[in-house]
Parts: C-alpha cells; sequence; structure tokens
C-alpha cells in the first residue's frame, strides 16, 4: 500500500510537469471576467449563472482530463515500455493501478478545488452572500469530484486491456449511459418484450449512475443538499470504483507486458 | 556444486497471434539452465532468439506457456523475489519528465531504503555511472548512452543479489562499454550474479564465466567461452624452422606459410603424431604446437547457421 503512495506522488509529478494544471489559471481568469460579464446582462439572476457556468466548466474540464490523461495511465507507459523497470521492482500490479488511481483522483481534485475557488472568487464579485449557496455549491463540487474518480477508474480499467482511442470510446459511452440509468429503468413501451425490458432494468443497475452526482440545479437555485445523499454518494462512489479497480487489476495482473 | 542463483526449467513461452488468438507462435522452447551464484553469465543469440523473452519471464513481465523458473530458491511469481534483483531493460526508457535524481530517489523509495541512507545512494550511483553533471537534467534531454546508463544505475541501486541486464552494451560508445564492463566486473568482485544477455561476443568472452547460446528459443549450447569454442577445436597449429632442401618434406611445406626460414601449417589433430615425426626426421626444428580453437563467433554463427537449415522446426507451429 505504501508503494502505491509513491506511484500515486509520482502521477501526480507528472500530470503538474504535463502542465496539466496550468488549465486552472486560465479558467480561473475567464471565470472572474464572466461574472463581471453576466452581472451586466442579467439583472437578478446573476448568482444562478454564474453557479451553472462555474459548476459546468469545472464539471467538464475535469472530465476531458479524467478521460484522456485515464486512459493513458496504464496504456502510455506499456507502450514506452516505462513500467518495465518499475515492475521488475517490488511492486504488485495492483499496486500499480491504485498509484495510478490515486495519483490522478489527487490531480484532479488539486484541480477541482483551484477551479472552484475560482468560481467563490466570482461568486464574491457579483453577490451580497448568503451561505447557503455556497454550502450547495461546495457539495456540488464535491460531487464532481466523486463523478470523476468513477470517471478515471472506469478509464484505468479499459486501459488495461484495450487501445487507448477504444477506451476513450468506451469510458465516454458508459458516461452517456450513466446519465440516463432512471430513464432506462423507468423505460416501459407496448413494444418492448418483458424481457427486453427485464434487462434494462438490470442494466441500469449496474451502470454508474452518474445522474446522482448531479445537483446543479440545487446548487445553482440554494437549495439545501440533504446530508443522506452526500452520504450515499460518497459509498456509491467509493463501492463502485472498489469493484471496477478490482477488476482492472484482475485484468492487468495477467497481462502480458509486449 | 554451489547454489544456483537463478534455476530454469523447462521454461516454455508461446504468444498467441492471429484473429481469434488461436494461432501460436513459440518464442522459448523447454528452456532448462542454470546459473550459478557469484557467476557473469552471458545470454547469447541472434535477433529473435529468445534471450528478452526469457529475461522478461524471469522479472515477472510476462508469464510462462509452461515450465518454472526460480531465483535465489524464490519462485519467479514470488513479489519478494523482485527485491533482491535488479533489472536493465532492453533499450530502457524511463519517465522523461524527472531529472536522474528524481528517478533514482523513486527509484529508492519503491526498493523501501531508508531516507538517511537514499541520498548517499542516489550520488553514489550516479557517481559511478558518470551522470553526477546531468543530474538535475530531465531525462527527456538524455542521450542514448546516458538513458542506458541510468538504467544500470537504477539496476544496481538497491545493493541486488542477482543483476539481469538485457543488452546492456547496446547504443553505448566505446567509453560507455568499457565502463558498463567495470560495472560488471566490480558486480562479481562483490559476489554478485550476473545475468546479461548480449550480441557482442568479445564482450561476453572478456567477462563471462559460461555463456548459454540460444537460437531459435532453444538452448543450443551452455558452458565456459573457452570450453565452448574448445568443443569445436579446429586441427593444430605447427610453428618449425627449417632452412634444408625440400625433399621428402616437399607435400608438407606445399601446405604452410613460409616466412623466412619460419614456417606454419594447420594439421588435423590425428595427424600430428605423424606429422611432427616427419617433421623430426628431415631435420625441421620445431618451434610451437598449438591447438587451433574456434572463436566464439564462429561458434555462434556455426549454430545459427545450423538452426537456420533446420529452419522448420523453430518457425510459427499454429494450428
Amino acid at each position: 500500500m505504501r508503494r502505491a503512495g509513491i506511484v500515486a506522488l509520482n502521477t501526480f509529478r507528472e500530470a503538474v510537469r504535463d502542465r496539466v494544471l496550468y488549465n486552472l489559471v486560465f479558467f480561473a481568469l475567464v471565470m472572474i471576467a464572466a461574472s463581471i460579464l453576466v452581472g451586466q446582462v442579467s439583472i437578478g439572476i446573476e448568482e444562478m449563472v454564474i453557479v451553472t457556468l462555474g459548476l459546468s466548466a469545472i464539471s467538464v474540464i475535469g472530465l476531458l482530463i479524467a478521460v484522456f490523461i485515464g486512459v493513458g495511465l496504464v496504456s502510455k507507459e506499456m507502450d514506452k515500455r516505462t513500467l518495465y523497470a518499475l515492475l521488475a521492482k517490488p511492486v504488485r500490479r495492483w499496486e500499480l493501478l491504485l498509484g495510478k488511481f490515486g495519483g490522478l483522483v489527487l490531480t484532479l481534485t488539486v484541480n477541482t478545488a483551484a477551479m472552484a475557488a475560482g468560481l467563490f472568487l466570482a461568486l464574491s464579485l457579483v453577490k451580497q452572500g448568503t451561505e447557503h449557496v455556497e454550502a450547495s455549491v461546495l457539495v456540488a463540487v464535491y460531487f464532481i469530484l466523486l463523478k470523476l474518480a468513477l470517471v478515471v477508474a472506469l478509464a484505468l480499467l479499459f486501459s488495461c486491456f484495450t487501445t487507448p482511442l477504444l477506451s476513450i470510446l468506451y469510458t465516454a459511452g458508459l458516461y452517456i449511459a450513466g446519465l440516463f440509468v432512471t430513464e432506462m429503468r423507468n423505460f416501459q413501451s407496448e413494444t418492448m418484450s418483458r424481457a427486453l425490458q427485464t434487462l434494462l432494468r438490470w442494466l441500469s443497475y449496474l451502470l454508474p449512475n452518474f445522474e446522482n452526482f448531479d445537483v446543479m440545479a440545487a446548487a445553482a437555485h440554494g437549495r439545501a443538499i440533504p446530508g443522506v445523499l452526500i452520504a450515499q454518494n460518497s459509498a456509491y462512489a467509493a463501492l463502485y470504483c472498489a469493484v471496477v479497480l478490482t477488476v482492472a487489476a484482475a485484468i492487468f495482473t495477467r497481462r502480458n507486458l509486449k | 556444486m554451489a547454489t544456483a542463483a537463478i534455476e530454469i526449467e523447462n521454461l516454455t513461452k508461446d504468444y498467441p497471434f492471429g484473429f481469434l488468438h488461436l494461432k501460436k507462435k513459440t518464442s522459448l522452447e523447454g528452456l532448462t539452465m542454470r546459473v550459478e551464484e557469484g557467476e557473469v553469465f552471458g545470454f547469447l543469440g541472434p535477433n529473435g532468439a529468445g534471450k528478452t523473452t526469457t529475461i522478461k519471464l524471469l522479472v515477472g513481465l510476462i508469464f510462462p506457456t509452461a515450465g518454472t523458473a526460480r531465483i535465489l530458491g524464490k519462485s519467479i511469481s514470488d513479489i519478494s523475489m523482485h527485491a533482491d534483483i535488479g533489472y536493465l531493460p532492453e533499450q530502457p526508457y524511463f519517465y522523461d519528465y524527472l531529472t536522474a535524481t528524481e528517478l533514482l530517489d523513486y527509484f529508492a523509495r519503491i526498493h523501501d531504503l531508508p531516507a538517511q541512507e537514499r541520498k548517499a545512494r542516489v550520488d553514489g550511483m550516479l557517481k559511478k555511472v558518470g551522470l553526477e553533471t546531468a543530474r538535475k537534467i530531465q531525462l527527456r534531454k538524455y542521450s542514448k548512452g546516458m538513458l542506458q546508463r541510468i538504467g544500470v544505475a537504477q539496476a544496481i541501486l538497491h545493493d541486488p543479489k542477482v543483476v539481469i541486464l538485457d543488452e546492456p552494451m547496446s547504443g553505448l560508445d566505446p567509453v560507455g562499454r568499457r565502463e558498463v564492463r567495470d560495472v560488471i566486473l566490480e558486480l562479481k568482485q562483490a559476489g554478485k550474479t550476473v545475468l546479461f544477455s548480449t550480441h557482442i561476443l568479445s564482450d561476453a568472452e572478456m567477462l563471462c564465466d559460461r555463456v548459454g547460446v540460444i537460437v531459435g528459443g532453444k538452448l543450443r549450447g551452455v558452458g565456459a567461452p573457452d570450453e565452448i569454442v574448445g568443443m569445436k577445436a579446429q586441427g593444430m597449429e605447427v610453428l618449425f624452422e627449417y632452412a634444408g632442401a625440400a625433399g621428402g618434406l616437399q607435400p608438407l611445406l606445399s601446405k604452410a606459410t613460409q616466412t623466412g626460414k619460419r614456417y606454419r601449417m594447420q594439421v588435423p589433430e590425428a595427424d600430428l603424431y605423424a606429422t611432427l615425426q616427419q617433421l623430426g626426421s628431415a631435420g625441421a626444428k620445431v618451434l610451437s604446437v598449438t591447438q587451433v580453437k574456434s572463436t566464439l563467433e564462429e561458434y555462434f554463427m556455426h549454430l545459427v547457421e545450423a538452426d537456420r537449415a533446420q529452419a522448420p522446426a523453430v518457425e510459427v507451429s499454429g494450428k
């Protein structure tokens, strides 16, 4: 486990040196500029617009980093053969995967925290301040982070057995499908056979439920987010990540490095 | 017999290929060999012979189709075995965003070296491989030779008992090759076991206690370089002086190379006694008799050519 931590810190260092985190500065500047602009054109709903715009931006940028760096975490190292020297050392393959996962989640945490700071700065420029809005925005940011961790785990899983391009497609496909699990679960049609409906319902439970992490509307309107949802989403993300990483480790442990 | 540092028994590796992976290519076929503790063992063979496959199996990068191997008595599937080995991959490539110091420190942490020892060990290694002045340069700016050196440094950083080097001389200039040779000799003096693969036969002859020649995925010969080439002794060389008339020696002299009064000739080992008698009775003065051995290179080429002659035996045997 200690070795997983060492790998995680190195993965974080790689992300920092690849200048992934430099988009934060750009994002923070855009947020501040947008808040001033929006403040001038939307009377009365500035906060709502800024929160929606800000959370969407945090989510999209985070997703891009999670998918594009996530699929390369293992496959890039296999292509470049940087794994050879490392795996000849006393590092178990699951420790490597866990470290890679932890490193990218750490990167995303720093990234998301910095972007959230930009969002709060923008909010503070246009409003007099209500703690309720800020608390729900903070929870929304936390849910985005949970969602990103889940996406990283999926990207890592696919990168253990297929090409980066296919990994991107599979991860993106699962993410999009995961946004519609409620529809899938409740979908009823007279033309659809009962067997297919059952299959869809089971599939909706198996697919990662990304809908649960979307509380953007509540945050934008300053509605409080119940504590039980926070606990439920935290447990769901942790459990789902654990299962996905276990499958990834089972595949990667048997894989021959070319 | 000393304890074996590396024991390989019937190690086989097939790679599936084709759309449904129903065909297989045999990269290594029933390899059985031992490397004794404290020995420098050279693993020789042409490209695609199975050297790198064997090494990757030993260090756990790929998994055998059949057979077993143990390093220092531990199975290669035992993770604790990895603490006792050092490995240099072929054409090594490392995290290019790190400096040499950072890379070695990273690996030292992986090996659980105590903090106070880490810095001294890293500095010592950088000095040993001649990268002291380049220690703060990111590896993306390193030449191939410099990467090879940092590769050697990371392989021996944790003072392993068994060092496995895949083509350690590859890409090095003469100075770099000499430095790597010196490192191997130092390891030997320190009682370490070294297994290295190479194409450069002179290095193998110079460094190795024993060599193994692998061709077409099969081990074709193992032994000390002297022994192995001695197996194919090409005859005896006789050096003699003779100033008289050719006379009865004419048939012999016609086969010899003359330099002044000196003649040099090769005769089959079976004919040596008769030849010496003939020279003695003719009044020739025999200066020396030496066995003519083939070089390791000749032996190696002989095996490669023999393998090519039976090429179908090592080609794809898919179903």
